[in-house]
């Protein structure tokens, strides 16, 4: 089980908590779960999510494997100069 | 506006172009006689970016008419190399890395020009006051100096 | 295993050294192609009319005159522009910027453009064309935009992330908070507390190349564009999905580029060019002049910021929080929570809270702008620290050292961090002979700490190994500084050849698979990964050429240094076969050799930089220079020192124009008053001293070669290392930025008269 954290305007979509339990084992079947659960997640995953695991920021590739026991976050994703 | 004859000479060659009274040369050499790398970053004077040299004076081409160079000298950054060997400075500028856009570096490279047939040995105040009229974004100009400072050091070797 | 991103360890060979750029001799012989320097048979030249109130109702525009014109081969205004977005609020605002779209939000926003034979005529023509608007309030000031009253840019905004939903549109697009613990038990413990309010003005990147582009639609709906551009991949899926036309069908051609720093990540003009061409059907070449680019294209937010930060007496900081009032411009963005994100991202905190506010205003789209954000949160939590560490008696920098973030941290916007290097950013500090170098008077020495995330994205390369042994290494990320020689080092060091054995090409859209922009300092780090990846797919070709070639087991076949070497006793005695004659027998030994590589490079490491400053402040006249100024970064591992030290000293001399100098001046109707460079001053050469840097190499875990983005983090501090020397110079703390001479004084004469 993922312990997922969402920072940012995200939180407002999964009914403003700032955490929530997730088994998931790659960036795939977290933001398939996530949608199953908070509908209103879909909109911010059309956008472009950044997934933050063990500290190390990734993009919403579907492959990316998340560790057991990984620190998750969830951010919009950042643009850059 | 009808157009005007034009005989000038650019980079040692005889050039002829007809342009209209109030377009400027800056746009004459791009549009006209193709030489593109006289560049455009603002029109006005302020970046320094179109600089040549008009008999022997470093100017902004924007800031002077087409039709003012009858009769005229030209130099251009295309005109600064001598056949297939570079000018000091162009090797001095790749050598120290003084571009990183290099949009800006036609600009410097007149204008360092014009400064060292001027001052073969300034000091950094000068090369600094000497490129004052040209603007960089990327570099912060540090390694300019440099490579200005290098090329002046070659070319009193000469 | 080709796609192993972990650090390697290894001893490099050309990494690290500072050959010439491929791209020099182009450069300084006027050859190099930029977005204004080329041009099509039958082109004609675009204009575009813009609106000169800051808030308007464009009621009608009537265009019969100037397309009756001669030479006038195509007038355009939204009305040629469908809106084909489909409910996607993000494209449409994008093609709204573009073309207004029935009213005019700010100075400079576009509402009709015209494509003729020449410039003169199309001048003309737009003085033709006649609009008639219905001027509306306006408001250009972040503070005066969330006043009640002040008139509402967009009346499909809703605060987002306020409880309850608001009912009434606003001029906040959304509310955001990061933090962690409890920041009002927090600053119940502390000794100190130091509470302050800073803003900073609005500045433009100040790219000296205005965006230009050449566009060639034809009647079957394919067409070309040629443009100076940060990420000719992501134009080429905006304009086409604007434009309704197939994505395959639209190439786009990446020219060289005359400086971006995040302006030239997003289309301004380039869809206006398009929709003229498929319009006239001829090319269209579009130019913008400075002063559209400075009315028109993305500057960075002008920002209001409160931080309070408390402290213990043994330099301990027990709480901080900060609030952030980001200026978007006339559309919504997330500049705001940027600046939340990354104002404490430094230290080790136990009680932290930022909130971040996006502000809509009668101003330019906001761009990114160089690790957007981050410099004015710095701005103010940097200058605070200052304030907090003199309250308590402490050196500044043990006092940031004392706080600094480390692996393990959890930094405030979130995650816990890997390996980073903001303590050893703040040690150099501390050992830097610039610390220590005497001062005169008026003058004064300051520092200050940045940080920004940098990331990676999608990217793609080939890599092709010619019948001589030579390779062309194909990108899709656009060179905005040196990229391609670094990238060159980084195939030769792979394949084990030397530098000039490498030449690196950017590809057009039509050559090579999707790319994500140059953005978020991801050039090098990521098509560098791609490069990697492509060479040791290359490599396990040349081992089976090789292996056939010896007639003996793929396995038994090793590459080191460049060469081909069988291994074991049975077949170690066979000569080594080189690169070249491997690639000589390619057509006898299965054809083309090759290697290829598509991945998503994330990882690419977050970067931390301290800067040291020394200014000279002339009390008569308020006016300061910079005297010395020092850049230390970490950049994981610098491929090519020249270019990483190019950075750190463009950051940092943009950050200088901002803290002293530049900004955007609105009047009181809502125009941009100095819209040109002789106005808008940025730094020249007389201004500046040169930029010592000291590159720190702490590997990035998560890349081959441990590289990290280096491009935007340098500038980040100097607003604050400025502020910070100003105030020790002569004694007054500004914490209005730039700190122009007039401000300068005022804040003299104001200390002298208390
Ligand atoms: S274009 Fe002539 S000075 Fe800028
Ligand atoms: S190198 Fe880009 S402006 Fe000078």
């Amino acid at each position: 089980m993922l312990q997922v954290k969402l920072t940012g305007t995200l939180q407002s979509a999964v009914d403003d908590e700032a955490e929530v339990e997730i088994d998931a084992a790659t960036i795939r079947e977290l933001l398939t779960r996530l949608v199953e659960r908070y509908p209103r997640m879909s909109k911010h995953l059309d956008e472009g999510i950044a997934v933050s695991i063990n500290g190390e920021i990734y993009r919403d590739n579907w492959g990316t494997q998340i560790p057991d026991d990984a620190e998750v976050f969830l951010m919009p994703r950042i643009p850059g100069g | 506006m009808p157009s005007v004859l034009v005989s000038t000479t650019i980079n040692g060659d005889a050039v002829e172009y007809a342009c209209p009274q109030d377009e400027t040369l800056l746009d004459s050499l791009r549009d006209r006689v193709g030489l593109t790398g006289v560049k455009e970053g603002c029109g006005t004077g302020d970046c320094g970016a179109c600089s040549i040299t008009l008999d022997g004076r470093l100017v902004c081409s924007c800031l002077v008419l087409g039709v003012e160079a009858n009769g005229r000298e030209i130099t251009t950054v295309e005109g600064l190399s001598d056949g297939d060997k570079l000018h000091p400075l162009q090797e001095k500028f790749i050598e120290h890395a003084a571009l990183q856009c290099g949009i800006c570096t036609p600009g410097f490279l007149i204008a360092a020009k014009a400064l060292l047939d001027r001052n073969p040995n300034p000091t950094v105040e000068e090369i600094r006051y000497g490129l004052a009229g040209n603007l960089c974004r990327c570099t912060g100009y540090d390694k300019i100096v440099r490579a200005v400072q290098a090329a002046a050091k070659q070319m009193r070797k000469k | 295993m080709p796609q192993d991103t972990s650090y390697t360890h290894q001893k490099f060979n050309v990494i690290g050294t500072r050959p010439k750029r491929p791209d020099g001799i182009d450069k300084v012989t006027g050859r190099a192609k930029f977005g204004a320097d080329t041009s099509a048979p039958g082109q004609l030249v675009g204009l575009i009319l813009r609106s000169p109130h800051a808030h308007a109702t464009i009621r009608k525009i009537d265009t019969s005159k100037a397309e009756r014109l001669k030479g006038v081969k195509a007038v355009l205004t939204s009305a040629d522009l469908p809106d084909l977005t489909d409910g996607d609020r993000a494209m449409l605002d994008i093609l709204e910027n573009c073309m207004a779209r029935g009213r005019a939000l700010y100075d400079g926003h576009a509402v009709a453009a015209v494509a003729a034979i020449d410039a003169q005529t199309a001048k003309k023509a737009l003085k033709l064309i006649k609009v008639d608007y219905k001027v509306l309030p306006h408001v250009t000031d972040v503070d005066e935009a969330i006043k009640p009253g002040a008139p509402i840019i967009q009346d499909w905004v809703f605060t987002a992330g306020v409880e309850p939903k608001p009912k009434r549109p606003s001029n906040i697009s959304q509310r955001t908070e990061f933090g962690h613990g409890d920041v009002e038990a927090g600053f119940a413990e502390a000794d100190v507390i130091v509470e302050r309010s800073y803003k900073t003005e609005q500045t433009h990147q100040g790219y000296i190349e205005p965006h230009a582009c050449l566009a060639s639609v034809r009647p079957d709906g394919s067409g070309e564009l040629w443009v100076t551009t940060q990420g000719h991949f992501t134009f080429r899926n905006i304009c086409s999905s604007l434009l309704g036309m197939d994505v395959a069908k639209l190439k786009v051609t990446a020219s060289e580029i005359g400086g971006g720093f995040g302006g030239k990540t997003h289309v301004w003009m380039e869809p206006v060019a398009l929709a003229l061409s498929r319009k006239a059907n001829r090319p269209v070449k579009l130019v913008m002049s400075r002063d559209e680019v400075f009315r028109a294209t993305g500057p960075t937010c002008s920002t209001s910021v409160d931080v309070k930060i408390g402290a213990k007496k043994d330099g301990t900081i027990t709480a901080a929080t900060a609030e952030l009032r980001y200026q978007n411009g006339a559309f919504p963005n997330i500049w705001g929570m940027l600046g939340a994100m990354t104002s404490f991202a430094c230290y080790d905190l136990k009680n932290v809270k930022s909130i971040g506010y996006d502000i809509l205003c009668n101003r330019p789209k906001v761009a990114a702008y160089r690790a957007p954000s981050a410099p004015m949160a710095a701005f103010g939590v940097e200058s605070t620290m200052d304030l907090v560490a003199a309250e308590i008696g402490m050196d500044p920098v043990d006092f940031r050292i004392k706080n600094a973030a480390k692996e393990g941290t959890l930094a405030s916007y979130g995650p816990t961090y890997g390996p980073i290097g903001i303590g050893p950013t703040l040690e150099a500090v501390k050992n830097h002979p610039h610390m220590r170098a005497r001062l005169g008077k008026n003058q004064g020495r300051g520092m200050a700490c940045g940080f920004w995330f940098n990331f990676g994205g999608q990217t793609c390369t080939d890599l092709n190994i010619g019948i001589d042994g030579t390779v062309t290494l194909t990108v899709g990320t656009v060179d905005v500084g040196g990229s391609r020689a670094s990238l060159s080092l980084i195939a030769a060091e792979e394949l084990g050849i030397p530098y000039d054995q490498v030449i690196t090409n950017i590809a057009d859209t039509a050559s090579l698979g999707f790319n994500d922009m140059t953005e978020g300092s991801r050039g090098t780090f990521s098509s560098g990964m791609a490069a990697i990846f492509a060479a040791r797919n290359a490599i396990e070709v040349l081992r089976k050429r090789a292996a056939q070639m010896w007639e003996i087991p793929v396995e038994a076949v090793v590459w080191e240094k460049g060469e081909a070497k069988a291994m074991g006793k049975k077949h170690g005695n066979l000569p080594q076969l080189s690169l070249k004659e491997i690639a000589a027998k390619a057509p006898n030994t299965g054809g083309p050799i090759a290697g290829h590589s598509e991945v998503v490079a994330d990882n690419a490491g977050v970067s931390f930089a301290s800067h040291i400053c020394d200014v000279e402040v002339d009390p008569e006249t308020g006016a300061t220079k910079v005297i010395r100024y020092t850049v230390i970064q970490d950049a994981g591992k610098a491929i090519h020192p020249d270019y990483v030290e190019g950075q750190f000293q463009g950051g940092a001399v943009q950050g200088i124009g901002w803290a002293l100098n530049e900004e955007y001046i609105y009047g009181e109707d809502g125009r941009l008053q100095n819209a040109g460079f002789l106005d808008y001053r940025m730094p020249v050469c007389s201004d500046i001293p040169f930029i010592d840097t000291q590159i720190l190499e702490i590997p990035n875990p998560n890349h081959p070669y441990g590289v990290r983005g280096v491009g935007e983090t340098s500038i980040v501090p100097p607003l604050a290392a400025i502020g910070n020397a100003v105030s020790n110079a002569v004694g007054v703390r500004l914490s209005h930025v730039p700190m122009s001479p007039p401000r300068i004084l005022k804040a003299l004469v104001e200390a002298s008269g208390s």
